[in-house]
């Protein structure tokens, strides 16, 4: 009979090791919110479960060259409660605390969102528009990598076997920056997003926008990094044709299949709305910083 | 916010304005059980020995079974036992009457278990016993079954089309004036009809017409079915089951496995939650065969999965409502084609739905037209006031639509079109002791009714009607040697009815509500009543509860008068004690604690039984108004204030009749925002979880405001009309008429979810 | 058959110990070992919140958590919400305001309701709300659960004064 298998090892090498000697059936397991509910409804098979949480470096927020630091086990709950990294990343905070309810909230993380690799994941536009890179463990050691690199098909990775997703890095916050993070759900909770959009912005002393990056999510395979709709926003204050401009590359970069969750027309339309609606709120925080 | 409008004087016979314990809000007897975990539910109960009972379910949606092989299964270690079909005794074509609805009983044992054809996704092959749930797990991996996979059908119309496949080969479409030769998935065509209907249309001013749709919706219990069985080696039996009718299980048990029913002992377990879903059986005949086979108990317990794929919805629709009125808005016509999905099986709510379409509206000529439709999909249960929403949904919105054309006040054109005392209502009886006026009156006079709107904000009124009913019910009344009681019901206590038997018999026996225990008894410790649903419960088990304390009082005077030395007629029974009304004989009164300790000597053992057959169970009407915002980018709807009016006849606690109306409000905003049955084109539902079945969450809502007009039913002691299923009713129309007014549009299509409202505004 | 494996935790401030496979959730070990019937098993996925447990003081749907995770770790359930034969004060308020009806999200609810307190004593109707859209209820529409939490933190307030 099939067996699950648990181990839960207190460093990053000997969760890569494990991982490589579980085989395709071998798991990382951080939140568990997506792994537990996977295997339970018999979609993966019981393997090796490695669990994270005992990895020190696993767990926690530190601040590192200006930068953020985020342990691949450190639950969303904790993200809000961090008062600097809310107040330079509020996008990238307000998306991971949109994941599931607030029990949801005491367990999942950002790098289990990402590793999931759904279409639909809220973090990772947001982490995606914020430059975010991960630290990968593996057999073969150390390396760093964009986040974006990471989902390479709905539910597939990057990952080569043994790896797993160690921290998160976001970076160094520059002056008169903010992100946003909207996402649209038939509900006002516990939906999976029918569109995510991630806007990240930074204007110079007169509020020009001089730097922009936008990252659609639910609307393709993996997040898409919208560079047209970035460039729409530069050289701009955000008057309503950059907007017009940025509603329009926003939905020509979406790609979406109509499911059940909503229509391609419906999502590529929404990708438009919440772009410009992301945009206006990411604007009116960078004004207000420093 | 919360109020009660109440008449000068009530017609209920024991309600003489005095009243010290009906109409307040004591805390409920189960409550602590249910605020500390104790309360044990249906999953709850573990027994020694204790085996996993688990069920193979058809992945197709229709396919002929044409082998199921268990042998490697069987020779799993820990497998205890497997059935299929082939271990239930064939039942006759007939129909059996179990409290809100009639079930074909050998349907219902297909239902429980397929024999020849798999009829839905989720459809139960096969079960077994074992020791453990991964050994279960395995030994259903183990089963091979052979399918011829056959061609499959989902959507109403496409059922009921000349080419589609055709679920059951010896079904022709009844209620037809000649008999069909050919089968068909129209199981049923039901008819009601007044006056002319040509004349009356003849004769109106403006005509309005519209096609209206609805999804299949699931009750949404929180928790899934589940059951403890045993079958001992002499063929006694224990059920321990959460259901909202220990006897209805008691009863299908014994049919569908052929036993005695006296030799089948149910247990009630507490019942997180049924709305209807819980007024059959799914698992209990399968947990007793399993357990028959491997000698060992056997528990059984849904998934939530199996839950959505196996246990009933409610029916999809497809509707027309076609109405014609006087410029003055007097409705002359009326003509409703109501086409429901039944899934499996016959047996949608169809016929509900055609005798409510119109039950708030008095039109001399009208036809209601009523199709009874098989597909493959989960066979429909009960789900509260059954088929009321869905017939109300058209014809509301269409009334909305009527009001726009005429310019008329939209509780106006109702109030003008309104049943009164004494008119036959549309499914034929004549209406008596209804409170539908002053419920209209209550929302046109509410505050929220004129309350200010603002930009993409809408206000929509819809009425609903439920029949409530009554049934056979029993109740007992024991008096401890101490003179506190217990009331003894056979009626699973979904919503807080244990608190309102205990008030009501503490009321007539003048205990203080804590005196008094009540408990909802098994299958052998009380006589039968019918299950809960129909809004009956208070109603009529409220009437047997009354009775048999009432009856307790006489019997507590005639032994008073035994002890004092009086005779009967000079003993009054006063707040709990007995009265000598002849002063002159100086008597000391005798508390019901007195008379108990003294039971020996006045006849011996206090207590009474009282079965009885309740008729008379008050009609409900609710008016609500609803207001909503939709955000006209994302087409996203936001309930911004909801007001429901019902004339709930005498509410015996408030706060749980008042409960009872908030949860049908929110499951029927529910069915009107987002909730649906989504399946691919294999006929397999998407969304078989909560996570994208999406009930409401708790943010969704805003309070909940509840006006209870009390226009007391004179047939039951207190007044109390049934209370729980009118609710339900209007949401459905009052969500789409304040979408209507938020957006200028006419949604037609339930549920209103996000793109379908984007993209009607898109359409211009 | 399985490997069990024995896990000690200390659950509603006591400790135990369990034998347990290393698939099984911890709502299943609470239930199916310890006895401990009161979190309820609803949808097994995370999307009802009436497992809701706290484990090392955060609020947690015990569906979603390994029983071996539990190793060294605190959980408080259902359980543990009354002292001795006292009940909390939110068990007080969900009684007084009629709160529940078929019971069965009611444990789940108040131990989401008791950690929103523990970070929020004085939470909006909104927040309240957002807070507790993890537990469904299908039966009383929210309202008088939303109102019998408010009233409990006010009430907690004002023990707290």
């Amino acid at each position: 009979m099939a067996q699950l298998d648990f181990i839960a090892p207190v460093s990053p090498e000997q969760a890569a090791a494990a991982l490589l000697a579980g085989g395709a059936g071998a798991r990382p397991l951080s939140g568990g919110t997506d792994l537990l509910v996977q295997l339970r409804s018999g979609r993966l098979p019981p393997g090796l479960i490695v669990d994270l949480k005992r990895i020190p470096e696993a767990i926690g927020i530190r601040q590192e060259a200006g930068g953020f630091v985020i342990g691949a086990a450190t639950p969303g709950i904790a993200l809000g409660e961090h008062a600097a990294l809310t107040a330079a990343w509020p996008g990238v905070i307000e998306a991971a605390n949109l994941i599931g309810s607030t029990q949801v909230q005491g367990r999942a993380t950002m790098a289990g969102n990402l590793c999931n690799a759904s279409p639909a994941a809220d973090s990772v536009p947001a982490l995606v528009a914020a430059r975010a890179t991960c630290l990968i463990v593996g057999p073969a050691g150390r390396r760093t990598a964009p986040v974006e690199s990471i989902a390479v098909a709905p539910g597939r990775t990057s990952l080569a076997p043994g790896e797993f997703v160690l921290e998160i890095h976001l970076p160094a916050r520059s002056a008169r920056s903010a992100d946003a993070y909207l996402r649209s759900i038939p509900r006002t909770e516990m939906d999976i997003a029918v569109v995510g959009v991630g806007v990240n912005l930074t204007l110079d002393a007169d509020g020009v926008i001089t730097d922009a990056r936008v990252a659609l999510g639910a609307v393709g395979p993996t997040v898409i990094v919208a560079d047209a709709a970035a460039e729409a926003l530069i050289g701009s204050k955000l008057d309503d044709a950059a907007l017009a401009r940025l509603d329009t590359a926003a939905r020509a970069a979406a790609t979406p299949i109509s499911d059940k969750r909503g229509t391609a027309d419906y999502r590529t339309k929404i990708a438009g709305v919440l772009a410009r609606r992301a945009a206006t709120i990411a604007y009116a925080r960078a004004e207000k910083t420093a | 916010m919360s109020d009660v409008l109440e008449r000068p004087a009530s017609s209920a016979p024991l309600d003489d304005g005095r009243l010290k314990i009906v109409g307040t809000r004591p805390i409920r007897p189960d409550g602590v059980d249910k605020v500390t975990g104790r309360a044990l539910y249906g999953a709850d109960l573990a027994m020694p020995g204790m085996l996993v009972g688990k069920v193979l379910r058809s992945p197709h949606p229709h396919a002929r079974i044409v082998s199921i092989d268990t042998r490697k299964a069987r020779a799993l270690p820990g497998v205890k036992a497997i059935i299929t079909g082939a271990d239930f005794p064939e039942l006759a074509d007939e129909e059996y009457e179990a409290g809100e609805s009639a079930s074909n009983l050998r349907d219902l044992a297909l239902n429980v278990m397929a024999r020849d054809k798999a009829l839905y996704n989720g459809h139960a092959l096969a079960a077994v016993a074992a020791t453990s749930s991964a050994v279960a797990d395995e030994a259903l991996s183990l089963i091979e079954v052979v399918y011829e996979v056959l061609p499959h059908v989902v959507a109403v119309e496409a059922a009921m089309a000349d080419d589609a496949p055709v679920l059951h080969d010896k079904l022709f479409t009844g209620g037809l004036k000649e008999k069909p030769t050919k089968a068909s998935n129209i199981a049923k065509r039901n008819e009601i009809k007044r006056g002319d209907l040509a004349a009356g249309f003849a004769e109106a001013d403006v005509i309005f017409e519209s096609r209206y749709d609805t999804a299949a919706t699931h009750q949404g219990y929180i928790e899934p079915h589940a059951c403890v069985a045993s079958m001992a080696s002499d063929g006694q039996c224990q059920v321990w089951s959460s259901s909202q009718g220990q006897f209805m299980i008691r009863t299908y048990c014994a049919k569908v496995l052929d036993i005695d029913a006296s030799s089948i002992r149910v247990t009630p377990a507490e019942i997180g939650g049924g709305f209807g879903g819980k007024t059959t059986v799914y698992l209990e005949p399968l947990a007793l065969a399993l357990s028959r086979q491997s000698g060992a108990p056997v528990k059984m317990v849904m998934t939530r999965d199996e839950v959505f794929r196996a246990s009933g919805p409610t029916s999809a629709s497809v509707m027309t409502v076609r109405l014609g009125a006087k410029a003055d808005g007097t409705l002359t016509a009326a003509d409703v084609e109501l086409k429901f999905q039944a899934g499996a099986f016959p047996g949608s709510p169809v016929g509900a739905a055609s005798m409510t379409a119109l039950a708030c509206y008095d039109i001399p000529n009208f036809s209601i037209v009523g199709y009874d439709v098989v597909t493959n999909t989960p066979k429909v249960a009960a789900y509260r006031a059954p088929g009321a929403p869905i017939s109300a949904f058209g014809v509301e919105s269409a009334m909305d639509d009527l009001a726009l054309t005429l310019g008329m006040d939209p509780i106006a054109l109702r109030e003008k079109n309104a049943v009164h005392d004494g008119t036959k209502a549309s499914y034929g009886p004549t209406f008596r002791n209804i409170g539908y006026a002053e419920t209209l009156e209550a929302i046109r006079s509410h505050p929220h009714y004129s309350a200010p709107l603002g930009p993409n904000q809408g206000r929509g009124v819809a009425v609903g009607f439920w029949f409530n009913v009554g049934g056979e019910s029993t109740a007992a009344v024991n008096i401890a040697e101490d003179g506190t009681a217990m009331v003894i019901t056979g009626n699973p206590d979904i919503g807080g009815s244990r608190a309102s038997m205990a008030m009501m018999a503490a009321e007539v026996l003048g205990l203080p509500i804590e005196k008094v225990r009540p408990i909802v008894a098994d299958t052998a410790s009380i006589g039968f009543s019918m299950l809960t649903g129909g809004s009956r419960t208070t109603f009529a088990v409220g009437m047997a509860v009354t009775q048999a304390a009432q009856k307790i009082v006489e019997d507590l005077k005639r032994r008073a008068a035994l002890l004092m030395d009086v005779s009967v007629d000079q003993v009054d029974w006063i707040y709990g004690a007995a009265v000598c009304t002849d002063v002159s004989k100086g008597k000391a009164d005798l508390s019901l604690a007195d008379l108990a300790a003294k039971s020996g000597q006045t006849g011996g053992p206090i207590g009474s039984q009282i079965s009885l057959n309740a008729q008379g169970a008050g009609p409900g009407f609710g008016v609500h108004v609803c207001d909503v915002e939709v955000d006209p980018e994302t087409g996203h709807v936001t309930i911004l204030r909801y007001t429901a009016a019902q004339d709930v006849g005498k509410a015996i606690h408030p706060s749980y009749v008042e409960g009872q109306i908030q949860g049908g409000v929110a499951q029927g905003v529910g069915w009107a925002l987002n909730e649906e049955y989504v399946f691919d084109t294999g006929g397999v539902m998407e969304n078989a979880g909560f996570l994208d079945y999406r009930v409401p969450v708790a943010s969704d809502l805003p309070m909940i405001d509840t006006v209870m007009v009390e226009v007391a039913n004179p047939r039951h002691p207190f007044g109390a009309k049934g209370v729980g299923e009118v609710p339900i009713v209007p949401p459905l129309a009052a969500v789409a008429n304040a979408v209507r007014g938020a957006i200028g549009k006419r949604m037609t299509s339930l549920p209103l979810s996000p793109p379908k409202i984007r993209a009607a505004i898109d359409a211009g | 058959m399985s490997k069990r494996t024995q896990v000690s935790a200390v659950v509603n401030g006591d400790p135990v110990d369990f034998l347990t496979d290393p698939g099984a959730t911890l709502l299943d070990a609470l239930r199916d070992e310890l006895g401990l019937t009161g979190s309820k098993e609803g949808c097994g996925s995370g999307d009802c919140g009436a497992c809701s447990v706290i484990l090392d003081g955060r609020l947690v749907c015990s569906c979603l958590v390994l029983a071996v995770e539990a190793e060294g770790r605190r959980v408080e359930t259902i359980e543990g919400m009354a002292e001795g034969g006292r009940l909390h004060i939110l068990q007080q308020k969900f009684l007084e305001h009629a709160a529940l009806q078929c019971g069965f999200c009611t444990p789940g609810i108040l131990v989401a309701a008791k950690a929103l307190l523990e970070v929020n004593p004085d939470p909006t109707e909104s927040e309240t709300r957002y807070w507790l859209a993890g537990n469904l209820c299908r039966c009383t529409g929210y309202d008088k659960i939303i109102r019998a939490v408010m009233d409990a933190a006010a009430e907690l307030r004002q023990v707290r004064v």
